[in-house]
C-alpha cells in the first residue's frame, strides 16, 4: 500500500483495480475521461481496457464480460448514458453474473455538458442500485462495494459521481500491485441470457422484490449517516454533503443526514434518521431526487414533516451548489445570522467576458473560415456537433447554427435540406465523433438522396476530452500500432461519390474544395486533415511587420485567434501562443504577416 | 496543525494545474492533508480557470468558500479581480500584471490590466509580478507557473519550506524541463524575498 495524490476519477480507477476488475470499457466525456486513462496506466494479467467507439458499444462489451462471471466496469458522462441506455435498460432485466459497475458522471452547472440530467433518476428508471459518492476517498471505497453489491444481486450497479468529485484531488491509500479476479467463463443458458417477453415479465417481478431487499441492506450501509439531533434536519447527498458538513462543523447539534445510496431508497434508515424531526431541508444538485423520495416516504407513513428544498424554492432548481450557497441556504433554514464574507468589491473594474475559444493555431478555425469564405453571400445552414469545434460558434467565426448531441449535425443537415433544398446544408463533425455516431447518418443521407456537404474536421485525436486515441489513430489502449480505420474507405463503401481531403491551413485549396462541392448534387464530403495543435510541435512563429501593417485589423475581425491583438492601432502576435499556422498571413491584404 | 486555503486563478492554458499539483504534493510531503479541485474541460480552452488548494484536516469540501482564501495567486490581472471575493480579510495576493486580452475586438483594445492592478493594490496586501520580465531568461512565459510559487515561498506566504517545493519540482516535472523550472523557481523566490520586508 502507498499513498497517492489522485483525482476523484483516479480514485475510482484505483478502487476498481483493487476490486480485481477484469474488463473496463468506455467513451471519453468530461467529467469521466480520466477513469479509463488511469486504469490504462496499470496493465496486468487478466485485465483488459479499451476506449470503445461509443458508450453503447462499451456497455455491450462490458455486459458480455459480466455474463462470463468477470468483473466489468463501463465509464461515461451522463449524456453518454443516454447513448448506452438501450443495452442498459434490457441488461437491468437480464442481469449479470460476475459484477458490473456503470460509472455515469453527472455535471451540475453544467460545466462541460449539454444537460443537467440526474443519473439517480436513470437508476430508478432502470430499477438498478446507485451509489452517490461525496468525495474522492468515498468514491474509492464505493466502487469496491458497488462490485460486491452487483455480484450479490446479479444486477448492474451505477456509481454516480459529479464533476466536483471527479475533478477533486485527494490522497488515497491504494495497493501497489493489482490482481485481476479469476472468473468462470460464459456458461450457456438461453433461458437466462436471451431476453424474451416471458423472461422480462418474470424478472420484472423478481427485480421489484429484490429492490426492497437492497433498500433494507442499504439502510445499514456506512454511506448513509446521521449526526446531531435537532428538530430541524438537513439531508444532503453527493458533494453537497461536503459543503453542508463544512458549514455545520461548528454546529454539532444540527441533525445532518447523508444519503450515499439514493436508490433503492434506504427507507428504514431514513425513518430512523428523521425521528423527532419537524422540518427537513434537502440540499442536493440536479433534480430534487431525495426530496421527492422523502415526500413519498413520509406520505406513506403519514409523518408530519415539512419538506423543503428545490420544490419549495429554497434550493435553486439548476446549477451547482457550493460552500457559499450551503452557508446561505442552510443558514437561513436554521435561522442563523448570515454575515457577508469576502472583501467589498464595490467599484471593481468589470472583468472581461472570456468565453472558451479555439486554441491559437487550431486547424478547425481555418476549416470554418474556408467554408465561410466560400459561401459568402450564399444561403447555407451550418450544423455543428460535439467537440472542440462547437467553439466555431464564437464571434467572429459564427459558423455553428445548431448543436444538439453527438452525431446530430450529419442528420440535421439532411432535415434542413429537405425543408429548404435551395440552401446549402453543411455538417461539421470531428473524427472521433464521426466514428462514435456519424457513420449511420451518412448512410441515411446516401440512402435518402440528401444534398449535403459533410465537413470532417480530422485532427487525429479526441481533443476536447484530453486527446484519447480512436479507431482512426492507429493505436488503442492495449497495443500500438493497430490497423487504422480509414474514414475515406468507409465513405466510399457507403457510396459517397465525392470525397476530398484537404489541408485546412492551405486556405486557397480549402476554399476551392468547398466551392467545388457546392456545385455538385448529392452527398459530398471534405476531410479537413490537420493535427491538433495542442499535441504537436509548433511549426514556427508569425510576426507582424508594423511598417507594412495598415491597421485594417482584418486578421482580428475575421478569425478571432487568441494570439492576435491590437497594439497602437496595429495587429500584434503573441509569440508565446502562436503556432505558426499561417492563416492570418494568408488573409492579410497587404502581406504584412510572415514567419519569424 | 497548519490550515491554509490557496486559490490559483488564470486563463485556460496558463499552467495553473501544475502549480496547484506542486503545492499539494509539497504539503503532503510535509505531512499535511491536502485536497484540490481543478477546472477541466471546455473552459480550459481560453476561459477563466481556478484551482482550489486546501491544506489541513479541516477541509471537507473541494471548493474554498468566499472570504476563505489565505493566498490568492493570480496569473492575470482581471482574473485576480474576478476572484478577489475569495480572499480572507487579511489575505495576500500575488498577481501577474501582464494581461491576457479577450479575443473579441473592442474589449481587446481597452483592456490593459492597469486599472485591475491598481484596484488589487487598493484592496489588499499584494506582490505584483511581471511574467514577461520574470520569464525572459527562460524563453517562455510558460515557466511563470513555477516562478510564481518561488515568489510565494520567498515572500513567506506559502506556509511550506522552499526546499520541499524544490524537491517536489525535481520529483514531478519531466527531466528535460527540470533545470529551467528550478531556475524559474529561484528567480521568483528572489523577488519574493526582496519584497518580504515591505509587507
Amino acid at each position: 500500500m502507498s499513498k497517492q495524490y489522485v483525482m476523484g476519477n483516479g480514485a475510482i480507477a484505483l478502487g476498481a483495480l483493487s476490486a480485481g476488475v477484469n474488463l473496463v470499457a468506455g467513451y471519453p466525456g468530461t467529467p469521466s475521461s480520466e477513469i479509463i486513462e488511469t486504469i490504462a496506466k496499470y496493465p496486468h494479467e487478466g485485465m483488459y481496457v479499451e476506449w470503445s467507439v461509443n458508450e453503447k458499444a462499451a456497455m455491450e462489451v462490458a455486459a458480455a464480460a459480466a455474463y462470463s462471471g468477470a468483473r466489468a466496469m463501463v465509464t461515461m458522462k451522463q449524456v453518454g448514458l443516454n447513448v448506452a441506455s438501450d443495452p442498459l435498460m434490457s441488461l437491468a432485466y437480464v442481469g449479470v453474473k460476475g459484477g458490473m459497475v456503470v460509472v455515469s458522471a453527472d455535471d451540475p452547472g453544467p460545466i462541460s455538458s449539454q444537460t443537467e440530467q440526474d443519473t439517480r433518476r436513470f437508476a430508478e428508471f432502470a430499477r438498478i442500485p446507485v451509489f452517490d459518492p461525496s468525495s474522492p476517498e468515498e468514491a474509492f471505497e464505493m466502487v469496491q462495494d458497488a462490485f460486491d453489491c452487483s455480484k450479490k444481486y446479479q444486477t448492474p450497479v451505477i456509481l454516480r459521481p459529479t464533476t466536483r468529485v471527479d475533478h477533486a484531488y485527494a490522497s488515497i491509500d491504494a495497493p501497489d500491485v493489482f490482481e485481476a479476479k479469476e472468473y468462470e467463463g460464459f456458461v450457456k443458458d438461453s433461458k437466462k441470457w436471451v431476453i424474451f417477453p416471458r423472461l422480462s415479465f418474470q424478472n420484472h417481478a423478481m427485480i421489484e422484490k429484490r429492490n426492497v431487499k437492497i433498500g433494507e441492506e442499504f439502510s445499514s450501509s456506512r454511506y448513509n449517516t446521521v449526526a446531531g439531533s435537532s428538530e430541524k434536519a438537513v439531508v444532503a447527498t453527493g458533494v453537497s454533503y461536503a459543503y453542508a458538513a463544512e458549514f455545520l462543523k461548528d454546529c454539532p447539534d444540527v441533525r445532518l443526514i447523508k444519503v450515499g445510496t439514493p436508490y433503492p431508497l434506504p427507507e428504514s434508515f431514513l425513518l430512523r434518521a428523521l425521528e423527532g424531526v419537524s422540518e427537513v431541508l434537502c440540499f442536493e444538485e440536479l433534480s430534487p431526487y431525495i426530496e421527492e423520495s422523502i415526500l413519498k416516504l413520509i406520505g406513506k407513513h403519514h409523518s408530519k414533516i415539512n419538506v423543503r428544498g428545490k420544490l419549495t424554492g429554497d434550493v435553486p432548481p439548476s446549477g451547482e451548489n457550493d460552500a457559499d450557497s450551503a452557508r446561505r441556504i442552510i443558514g437561513s433554514f436554521l435561522g442563523l445570522e448570515i454575515s457577508e464574507r469576502g472583501a467589498d468589491l464595490l467599484g471593481a473594474p468589470l472583468p472581461p467576458v472570456r468565453p472558451p475559444v479555439l486554441c491559437a493555431g487550431c486547424p478547425h478555425r481555418a476549416s470554418f473560415y474556408a467554408v465561410k469564405k466560400a459561401m459568402k453571400g450564399k444561403k447555407a445552414y451550418f450544423c455543428g456537433d460535439i467537440g472542440c469545434y462547437t467553439l466555431g460558434n464564437a464571434m467572429p467565426l459564427d459558423m455553428v447554427d445548431t448543436c444538439l448531441c453527438m452525431g446530430a449535425g450529419v442528420t440535421m443537415a439532411q432535415g434542413f435540406y429537405h425543408m429548404d433544398p435551395d440552401a446549402t446544408a453543411f455538417s461539421f463533425i470531428g473524427d472521433s465523433t464521426f466514428f462514435a455516431s456519424g457513420v449511420t447518418g451518412v448512410v441515411n443521407a446516401v440512402y435518402n438522396a440528401a444534398d449535403i456537404i459533410l465537413c470532417i474536421l480530422d485532427n487525429s485525436t479526441t481533443a476536447m476530452t484530453g486527446h484519447q486515441p480512436h479507431p482512426g489513430t492507429g493505436r488503442n489502449l492495449m497495443a500500438t500500432p493497430v490497423e487504422k480505420v480509414s474514414i475515406e474507405k468507409i465513405l466510399t463503401a457507403i457510396g459517397v461519390k465525392k470525397v476530398m481531403t484537404v489541408d485546412p491551413l492551405d486556405l486557397d485549396a480549402a476554399v476551392a474544395a468547398v466551392r467545388e462541392c457546392a456545385e455538385i448534387k448529392g452527398v459530398k464530403v471534405i476531410i479537413f486533415k490537420s493535427p491538433c495543435v495542442a499535441i504537436t510541435k509548433p511549426t514556427g512563429k508569425m510576426r507582424v511587420d508594423t511598417e507594412k501593417c495598415i491597421g485594417c485589423l482584418r486578421c482580428i475581425r475575421e478569425i478571432g485567434c487568441p494570439a492576435l491583438s491590437v497594439k497602437d492601432g496595429k495587429a500584434v502576435i503573441d509569440e508565446n501562443l502562436c503556432t505558426g499556422c499561417g492563416l492570418c498571413a494568408q488573409l492579410c491584404a497587404v502581406k504584412a504577416i510572415g514567419g519569424v | 496543525m497548519m490550515k491554509k486555503d490557496i486559490l490559483i486563478c488564470g486563463v485556460g492554458g496558463q499552467g495553473t494545474v501544475l502549480a496547484s499539483k506542486i503545492i499539494a504534493a509539497s504539503a503532503m510531503e510535509e505531512g499535511y492533508a491536502a485536497h484540490s479541485a481543478e477546472t477541466i474541460g471546455m473552459a480550459q480552452r481560453g476561459g477563466p480557470v481556478t484551482s482550489h488548494v486546501r491544506i489541513g484536516e479541516d477541509a471537507y469540501s473541494p471548493l474554498i468558500p468566499i472570504g476563505g482564501a489565505d493566498l490568492l495567486i493570480a496569473f492575470e490581472p482581471s482574473e485576480a479581480v474576478r476572484n478577489l471575493k475569495y480572499l480572507k480579510k487579511d489575505g495576500f495576493v500575488i498577481v501577474n500584471c501582464v494581461p491576457v486580452k479577450p479575443t473579441t475586438l473592442g474589449s481587446s483594445e481597452a483592456y490593459d490590466g492597469k486599472a485591475e492592478i491598481a484596484f488589487v493594490r487598493s484592496m489588499c496586501d499584494c506582490l505584483v509580478l511581471d511574467s514577461d520580465e520574470l520569464c525572459a531568461p527562460f524563453g517562455s512565459t510558460k515557466f511563470f507557473n513555477v516562478a510564481v510559487l518561488g515568489a510565494a515561498a520567498g515572500v513567506g506566504r506559502l506556509g511550506l519550506s522552499a526546499d520541499t517545493v524544490r524537491d517536489t519540482i525535481i520529483r514531478i516535472v519531466p527531466e528535460r524541463f527540470r533545470e529551467k523550472n528550478l531556475a524559474a523557481f529561484e528567480a521568483g523566490y528572489q523577488i519574493g524575498e526582496e519584497n518580504y520586508a515591505n509587507q
